[in-house]
C-alpha cells in the first residue's frame, strides 16, 4: 500500500485490530518513510459494548455490577467513580470509615496496575524475563485484595452510601505485611527498570509528549505527570479521606534531574506511585476512625431504592484511578430509579489524542512502547463507529459542538 | 561413497535431534531463570509434530515457489555446513570438498532464504522482517569474518605448509598454544566477537529484530504456518549446534579422551560426551543467558553496535594477532 504525499512516497502498515502488542482491539495506520513514522490515524470502534445504554436501564443497585465489569483491571475505580456519582447526585451521605477503606482499595488496585503495567511495558520491549518477575510479585497484592473483598479482580466491595464489607483488627497485620514485601520490593524494581542499560536504551527519548502537548492535548493521569504536568485529582479536587492524607502528583523530576516526558519518565513516574500509594495505605490504616460503613441491609436496600426512586437530580463522580482521571456523570429524574443519563469517560478517552505527538518520528520498533505507555484500556475506552454503505464518517470539533448544543436545548425541553 | 551417504544420514538426523534437544534445553533454563516452570524438554518435538500435520497455507498474494522453496532451502543449507563442521571426536565428513570460506557463506545462505521467503509471503510484516534480517546480515558479517580471517592466517603463520583454513586443521591445532601474550588478548576479543555474533545470527533476543514478536507479529515468518513453518524451527534448531559448533572448533576444539589416554570405542564416547557438553556451554553462555537478560534492541541500535562497536573489536583482535604473528614468532 503505497501512497504519494508531496512527492515522497509513504507505506502504511496496519497494526490492529488484533495484534501481539495490543492487548485489546484498536486500529492503527502508521505512515512510515523506512523505519520512521511520519504519521498515524487511530481507529476505535472495535470492542463497544454498550455498558452506559444498559445502565440507563437498570437501577443503580443493579448497575453497580455493570460499571465495575467496564474494565477488569480498575474495576473498584469505575465503582468508586459511579458510586460517587449516585451519592452526589442524591445526597447519600457515606460514613468515614468506608471513605477510608475504599481509598484503601483503590490504593491496592494502584499497586497492582502498576505492576501489571510495567511488566506489559517489558514484554513489549521484548524483555520477557521482567514481564514474569512483576506478574509474580503482583500476586501478592492480589491475594491482599482477595483477602479483604474475597475476589481478586472485581470486588464487588463498593456499594451506594459506603462499602459492603469491614476491615477487621485481624486483617490488619496481613496487610501491613504484604506492604512491607512492597517496600522491600521496590529497590529491587527501580533498579531492574529504571538500571538496565537496555531499557534504557529502547525508553529514553522515545515517546516524548512536551509539557505543552500535554496540557493541551488534556492528558491525564501518569501520562500527563510523566511530562511535568502536576495533575492529579487526589490532589486537585480531593474526596473521600484523601483530604485528610499526605500525598502530593508525582513527577519525574523526583528521580532525575530534568523532565523530558519519554517512556522513561512514565516508568519512573508509575513505579514512584507504587511507592506512593504504599505510604498511603499505611496512613490511611493509622488513621481509620472506628464506626458504620455503610452497608445496606435486604431491609434498608429497599428503603435505599425508594430514596433513589424518590429524588432527582444529578451528578458527578470523579476518581484518579491508576490511569488517569476517571469521570461518571449520572441523572435521576423523579419517580423513576432508573437513571436517564450515565456518561462514562475514562482516563484512556483523554490520553488518547497525546499518541500523535508522541508517535512523531518514532521507529516502528517504538511502536509497541508507545501503544503501552499510556496503560491504554480500549474496553473502557471505546465508541461506537457508525458505518453506512461502507463510508465512514467523522465529525469535527465544530459539528460534535453544534450537536451537543443540539442535545443540550433538547434535554431542557 | 557409501560411508559418506550413511554419514549424512546420521549427521542430518542426529544434528535435527540434537538441535531439538538442545532447543528444549534452552527453553526450560531460560523458564527457570524467568521464575517459571517452562515446558518438558521434549516440547520442541511435540511441536514439530503438530506443525508437520498443520495445515501449510499460502497467503493469495505470494509467489508460491520462492514462498515454499525458502525453508528448504534455509535447512539444506544449515544441515550441509553440519557436513563441514568436526562433531565431537569426528573429523568433518566432507573434509577435502570445501573450507571455512565455504562454510561462511553457507551460514550466510539461512538468513538469506528467510529473506527472500518473507518477501514473497506478500505480507508487510514480512517485508519490513526481511529487510531487517538483511540489515542484521551486513551486520554481523564483518565480524564473523575478521574473527575466522585472523585465526586462520595466524595458524598458518605458526605452522606453514597446511591448509589454514580447512577446518579440519584447525580442529587439529588448537591456536592458544601457538599465541603469544598480544595473540592472546586478541584471541579473547575475538571470541567475545563470536559469542555475541551468535546470538545476532540465530535471532535471539535482543537481535531478534527480524521476528520481533511484539512489533512485526513472528515478522520474515509471520505467513508461514504447518510444514513451512517446522522446517524453519527445525533449521534454526539446527543453526543453534552449527554456530555452537564452529565456535568450539575454531576456538576450543580440545578432546578430553586422548588427555584421559583412551583410545578406541571408549575415547570417541568420551569426546562425544565432551562435545555436547561443551556445546550445552556455550549455547547457554550466548544464547539462553543473553536472551533472558536482555530487552529487543532497535535495528538502528542493532546496526550501530555491530557495525562501530564490535567491528572495532574485532579488527582490534585482528591487529593484535596480526602484530603477535609479526614479532612474536
Amino acid at each position: 500500500m503505497a501512497r504519494v504525499t508531496d512527492e515522497r512516497t509513504y507505506y502504511t502498515i496496519p497494526i490492529g485490530p488484533t495484534h501481539p502488542s495490543l492487548k485489546e482491539p484498536l486500529q492503527f495506520a502508521f505512515d512510515l518513510e523506512g523505519e520512521r513514522v511520519v504519521d498515524v490515524e487511530i481507529k476505535p470502534g472495535w470492542n463497544h459494548r454498550g455498558v452506559e445504554v444498559l445502565g440507563m436501564k437498570r437501577n443503580p443497585l443493579q448497575t453497580l455490577y455493570l460499571a465495575e465489569r467496564i474494565c477488569g483491571i480498575c474495576s473498584v475505580s469505575h465503582l468508586i467513580a459511579f458510586s460517587r456519582a449516585v451519592e452526589n447526585a442524591l445526597g447519600i451521605p457515606v460514613p468515614p470509615r468506608a471513605e477510608y477503606i475504599r481509598v484503601i482499595i483503590a490504593e491496592l488496585e494502584r499497586i497492582h496496575s502498576h505492576i501489571l503495567w510495567a511488566g506489559v511495558a517489558a514484554h513489549e520491549l521484548g524483555f520477557d524475563t521482567l514481564l514474569h518477575l512483576t506478574w509474580r510479585v503482583r500476586e501478592q497484592v492480589m491475594d491482599i485484595l482477595e483477602l479483604l473483598t474475597g475476589n481478586r479482580v472485581n470486588y464487588a466491595l463498593v456499594t451506594i452510601g459506603g462499602v459492603r464489607r469491614d476491615i477487621t483488627k485481624e486483617q490488619e497485620p496481613l496487610v501491613r505485611q504484604a506492604l512491607r514485601y512492597y517496600k522491600d520490593l521496590l529497590e529491587m524494581l527501580v533498579d531492574a527498570f529504571l538500571h538496565d542499560p537496555t531499557i534504557e536504551l529502547r525508553t529514553r527519548d522515545v515517546g516524548v509528549l512536551s509539557y505543552k502537548d500535554a496540557l493541551e492535548l488534556m492528558a491525564v493521569g501518569p501520562t500527563a505527570r510523566a511530562s511535568g504536568v502536576k495533575k492529579d485529582i487526589r490532589v486537585d479536587q480531593p474526596y473521600l479521606a484523601y483530604p485528610a492524607l499526605e500525598l502530593s502528583p508525582i513527577t519525574p523530576d523526583l528521580f532525575r534531574p530534568e523532565i523530558h516526558g519519554d517512556v522513561y519518565d512514565k516508568i519512573i513516574v508509575r513505579l514512584l506511585e507504587i511507592e506512593q500509594a504504599i505510604g498511603l495505605i499505611e496512613q490511611a490504616l493509622a488513621k481509620m476512625p472506628e464506626g458504620e460503613i455503610g452497608h445496606a441491609t435486604k431491609e434498608e436496600m429497599t428503603e435505599l431504592l425508594v430514596q433513589i426512586k424518590e429524588r432527582e437530580g444529578e451528578g458527578i463522580g470523579r476518581h484518579e484511578a491508576p490511569r488517569g482521571e476517571l469521570f461518571h456523570y449520572i441523572r435521576f429524574q423523579a419517580d423513576s430509579e432508573i437513571p436517564i443519563l450515565w456518561k462514562v469517560k475514562c482516563p484512556t478517552y483523554s490520553n488518547l489524542m497525546s499518541y500523535r505527538p508522541m508517535f512523531q518520528g518514532a521507529q516502528i520498533a517504538d511502536i509497541p512502547i508507545i501503544i503501552a505507555c499510556i496503560d491504554p484500556c480500549i474496553a473502557c475506552m471505546d465508541r461506537v463507529i457508525v458505518r453506512r454503505d461502507g463510508r465512514e464518517e467523522v465529525w469535527t470539533a465544530e459539528q460534535l459542538l453544534a450537536k451537543s448544543w443540539e442535545k443540550t436545548r433538547r434535554l431542557k425541553g | 561413497m557409501v560411508q559418506l551417504f550413511w554419514g549424512s544420514v546420521v549427521i542430518l538426523f542426529g544434528g535435527v535431534i540434537l538441535g531439538l534437544i538442545y532447543q528444549g534445553v534452552d527453553r526450560k533454563l531460560a523458564a527457570r531463570m524467568q521464575a517459571r516452570i517452562g515446558p518438558p524438554i521434549v516440547q520442541p518435538f511435540r511441536d514439530i509434530k503438530k506443525l508437520l500435520v498443520k495445515e501449510n497455507i499460502v497467503p493469495e498474494n505470494a509467489i508460491p515457489w520462492i514462498y515454499n522453496g525458502a525453508p528448504f532451502l534455509a535447512l539444506a543449507a544449515v544441515v550441509t555446513v553440519l557436513f563441514y563442521l568436526p562433531l565431537g571426536d569426528q573429523r568433518p565428513l566432507f573434509s577435502g570438498y570445501g573450507d571455512l570460506i565455504l562454510v561462511l557463506y553457507l551460514l550466510a545462505l539461512p538468513a538469506v532464504a528467510l529473506a527472500i521467503g518473507g518477501f514473497a509471503s506478500g505480507s508487510p510484516y514480512a517485508v519490513i522482517g526481511a529487510q531487517r534480517e538483511i540489515v542484521m546480515m551486513m551486520s554481523y558479517e564483518l565480524p564473523l569474518a575478521a574473527a575466522i580471517v585472523a585465526l586462520a592466517w595466524r595458524l598458518d603463520r605458526a605452522l606453514p605448509g597446511i591448509t589454514a583454513f580447512s577446518l579440519k586443521e584447525i580442529a587439529a591445532h588448537p591456536i592458544w598454544a601457538y599465541l603469544g601474550p598480544l595473540g592472546f588478548i586478541g584471541a579473547i576479543l575475538l571470541v567475545g566477537v563470536l559469542l555475541l555474533v551468535m546470538p545476532a545470527e540465530l535471532s535471539k533476543i535482543p537481535f531478534d529484530i527480524a521476528e520481533a514478536e511484539t512489533e512485526l507479529a513472528g515478522g520474515v515468518t509471520v505467513e508461514y504456518s504447518g510444514r513451512n513453518l517446522a522446517l524453519l524451527r527445525i533449521a534454526d534448531a539446527v543453526k543453534t549446534v552449527v554456530m555452537g559448533a564452529l565456535i568450539l572448533a575454531l576456538f576450543f576444539p580440545y578432546r578430553l579422551g586422548g588427555v584421559l589416554g583412551l583410545a578406541g570405542a571408549a575415547g570417541g564416547v568420551v569426546d562425544t560426551v565432551f562435545f555436547l557438553v561443551k556445546l550445552f556451554l556455550i549455547i547457554l553462555i550466548a544464547v539462553t543467558i543473553v536472551r533472558v537478560a536482555a530487552a529487543r534492541l532497535k535495528v538502528s541500535q542493532v546496526a550501530y553496535s555491530f557495525w562501530v562497536p564490535l567491528t572495532g573489536v574485532a579488527l582490534a583482535g585482528l591487529v593484535l594477532i596480526v602484530l603477535d604473528g609479526l614479532f612474536f614468532m
